[in-house]
C-alpha cells in the first residue's frame, strides 16, 4: 500500500490501481453522508477532482492519484456513504484505476513515512 | 486573530475527547468521540448536553422596580409585546434595525422584578451596547460574565434534571424559573433550539462542572458538540443568525410572523413603535417579496449555503443553511426564495458544483417539535 500527502491510499491489483481514504482523513472528516464518483471509462490526470465526499461538515474532493483511466467504481458508496467511516481502508474504496505507468506510484509514502506526516 | 476565549467547561471538554474549533470568538467543541451523527441521534432519542455558555446572558433591571417600565422600554426595540409576557415566562424575540431587518434574535424572560435576555454569542457586544444605549433612562443592563449556561435537550431531559431538581418536572414549554441546586441557584427555563423538549439552565461559573458531570453521570445523558446543535436545529426548522435571518432580512422574509404578536400589529394596542415598524407592518398585511422555505433535495446530495436555487432557468434564490439530517435520513436546506415560487411542494433546482439537480419546496419543521406544552 502507498499513501499521498492527499490522504488517499493507493493498492495494486494486478495491472489496476484501488484508491481510497485513510483512516485519518475519514475520522478528520467526521460521518461521511454522500459520495459522488466518477463515470467508468473516464480518463483522468494527476490531480484531477474526481470524487466529492460530503461529510456532515463540508464537502471535499478526492483528487486523482495519477494519471490513467477508471474502470471500476464502487457503487456501494451511493447508497451507503456511511462505510468509509467504518472500513476506510477496505469496503469502502473508491474507484480502480488502469494506470500504464506503474512507476508513477514509486515516488508516493509507505505506511510508515505517511505516520511520520500525519503526527 | 485576537485571542479565543473559552467556557468555564473547557477542561472539562478536552478531558471528554472533544474537538474544538473557534466559533464566535470562543473555542467551542463541535463534536465529541461519538460523533456528530450519532450525537444528533441521541439526543433524539434521549437526552444531550449541550455547552452554550458563550452565549450572552443579560439581566435588565429596571430603575422604578417595575418590570413593566422594562417591559415597556423594552418593546421600543423589538416587535414582541412583553408588557403581556407572564412572571415566570418566556418568549422569542429579535432586535429590528430602522430597514426592518433583524440585528440578532433572542430569548427574552420575565423574572417578577426584571428581564432576563439570552443573546448569541456573535452579537452579544453589539446587543449589549444596543441594549445600554436604548434603555439606560428605565433599566440598568448588565452582561453577566459569571454564569455558564448548559443545555440539556431530548425526551429524556426531564428524568435526568428531576433527579437533581424534582420542580423542573412540572414546568411547561416557556416557563422559567429558580431553583435550588445543592445550594446553588439555578435559572432554568423549559426550552432550546434543537425542537426537543429540554432545558436551559444558567449556573454559576464556580459550579458548572459539577453541575455538568452530575448530568454527564446518568446513563440517558451524553455530552453533544455544536456540529450535532446545528444538524438538530436545522431539522426543527430554527434560523441560525448570521446565516438565515440577518440585519438584510426582514421577519416576514424570514417567516417568522408568528413571534409578532397581536398587540404589536396593525390594529393592536401597542401597534408599531419599534425599528422598521413601517416595513414589517406592511409586510404582515402584504407579504414580503421574498420567503425562508424549507428545501428537500431530492438526491442524498447535501445543497449547502450559497447553493442558487433555479425555477426552471430563472435564478429564483438560494441556500442559507443545508446538511444532512440524521433523523430525517436525508439532505435538508433552508433558504430564501421568491414568494412565488415558495409554496409547499415547488419543484426548483439547485446548482451543486456546476450541476442543477431537483428539490422541493417543503414545510418545516422537517422533523415534528416535541416541546412539552
Amino acid at each position: 500500500m502507498k499513501y499521498t500527502e492527499d490522504h488517499e491510499w493507493l493498492r495494486e491489483d494486478g495491472d489496476l490501481v484501488v484508491v481510497g481514504i485513510t483512516e485519518h482523513a475519514s475520522t478528520q472528516l467526521g460521518d461521511v453522508v454522500f459520495v459522488e464518483l466518477p463515470e467508468p471509462e473516464t480518463k483522468v490526470a494527476k490531480g484531477d477532482e474526481i470524487v466529492v465526499i460530503e461529510s456532515v461538515k463540508a464537502a471535499s474532493d478526492i483528487v486523482a492519484p495519477v494519471d490513467g483511466e477508471i474502470v471500476e467504481v464502487n457503487d456501494d458508496l451511493a447508497d451507503n456513504p456511511g462505510l468509509v467511516n467504518e472500513d476506510p481502508l477496505g469496503a469502502a474504496w473508491f474507484f480502480k484505476m488502469k494506470v500504464e505507468d506503474m512507476s508513477q506510484l514509486d515516488d508516493f509514502m509507505t505506511e510508515d513515512e505517511y505516520k511520520d506526516m500525519i503526527e | 486573530m485576537s485571542e479565543l476565549a473559552r467556557t468555564p467547561l473547557y477542561e472539562l471538554h478536552s478531558s471528554l475527547g472533544a474537538r474544538m474549533v473557534p466559533f464566535a470568538g470562543y473555542e467551542m467543541p463541535v463534536q465529541y468521540a461519538l460523533g456528530v451523527m450519532k450525537e444528533h441521534l441521541w439526543t433524539r432519542e434521549h437526552a444531550g448536553l449541550f455547552d452554550v455558555s458563550h452565549m450572552g446572558q443579560v439581566l435588565v433591571r429596571p430603575r422604578s422596580g417595575d418590570v413593566a417600565d422594562a417591559a415597556r422600554a423594552y418593546e421600543a426595540m423589538v416587535p414582541q409585546a412583553l408588557l403581556g409576557l407572564g412572571e415566570g415566562r418566556q418568549r422569542y424575540g429579535f432586535f429590528t434595525n430602522d430597514a426592518g431587518g433583524i440585528e440578532d434574535d433572542l430569548m427574552i424572560a420575565n423574572r417578577g422584578d426584571h428581564l432576563f435576555v439570552v443573546v448569541n454569542a456573535a452579537c452579544k457586544d453589539k446587543d449589549v451596547a444596543h441594549m445600554t444605549a436604548q434603555l439606560s433612562d428605565a433599566c440598568e443592563v448588565e452582561l453577566l460574565d459569571d454564569r455558564a449556561l448548559l443545555a440539556l435537550q431530548g425526551p429524556e431531559a426531564e428524568q435526568a434534571l428531576a433527579r437533581l431538581v424534582p420542580a423542573v418536572a412540572a414546568m411547561r414549554f416557556m416557563d422559567v424559573g429558580v431553583f435550588d441546586w445543592d445550594g446553588t441557584e439555578l435559572w432554568v427555563s423549559r426550552s432550546g433550539y434543537t425542537g426537543e423538549d429540554g432545558y436551559e439552565v444558567s449556573v454559576p461559573e464556580a459550579r458548572a462542572v459539577a453541575l455538568a458531570e452530575a448530568l454527564l453521570a446518568m446513563d440517558e445523558v451524553e455530552v453533544i458538540g455544536l456540529g450535532a446543535r446545528d444538524s438538530l436545529r436545522l431539522e426543527a426548522g430554527l434560523c441560525l443568525y448570521g446565516s438565515d435571518i440577518d440585519e438584510t432580512t426582514s421577519p416576514v422574509e424570514a417567516a417568522l410572523e408568528w413571534a409578532i404578536q397581536k398587540a404589536r400589529r396593525k390594529g393592536g394596542d401597542r401597534e408599531g413603535g419599534f425599528p422598521g415598524a413601517d416595513r414589517i407592518l406592511s409586510e404582515l398585511e402584504n407579504g414580503a417579496a421574498r420567503r425562508r422555505v424549507g428545501i428537500l433535495p431530492e438526491g442524498r446530495a447535501p445543497m449547502r449555503a450559497g447553493t442558487a436555487l433555479f425555477d426552471g432557468a430563472t435564478e429564483v434564490g438560494h441556500v442559507t443553511s443545508g446538511a444532512f439530517g440524521p433523523s430525517i435520513e436525508a439532505p435538508m436546506s433552508m433558504g430564501y426564495v421568491a414568494t412565488g415560487v415558495s409554496e409547499t411542494g415547488t419543484a426548483l433546482t439547485g446548482e451543486v458544483r456546476g450541476k442543477r439537480l431537483p428539490a422541493t419546496v417543503a414545510a418545516m419543521p422537517f422533523r415534528p417539535a416535541n416541546f412539552k406544552r
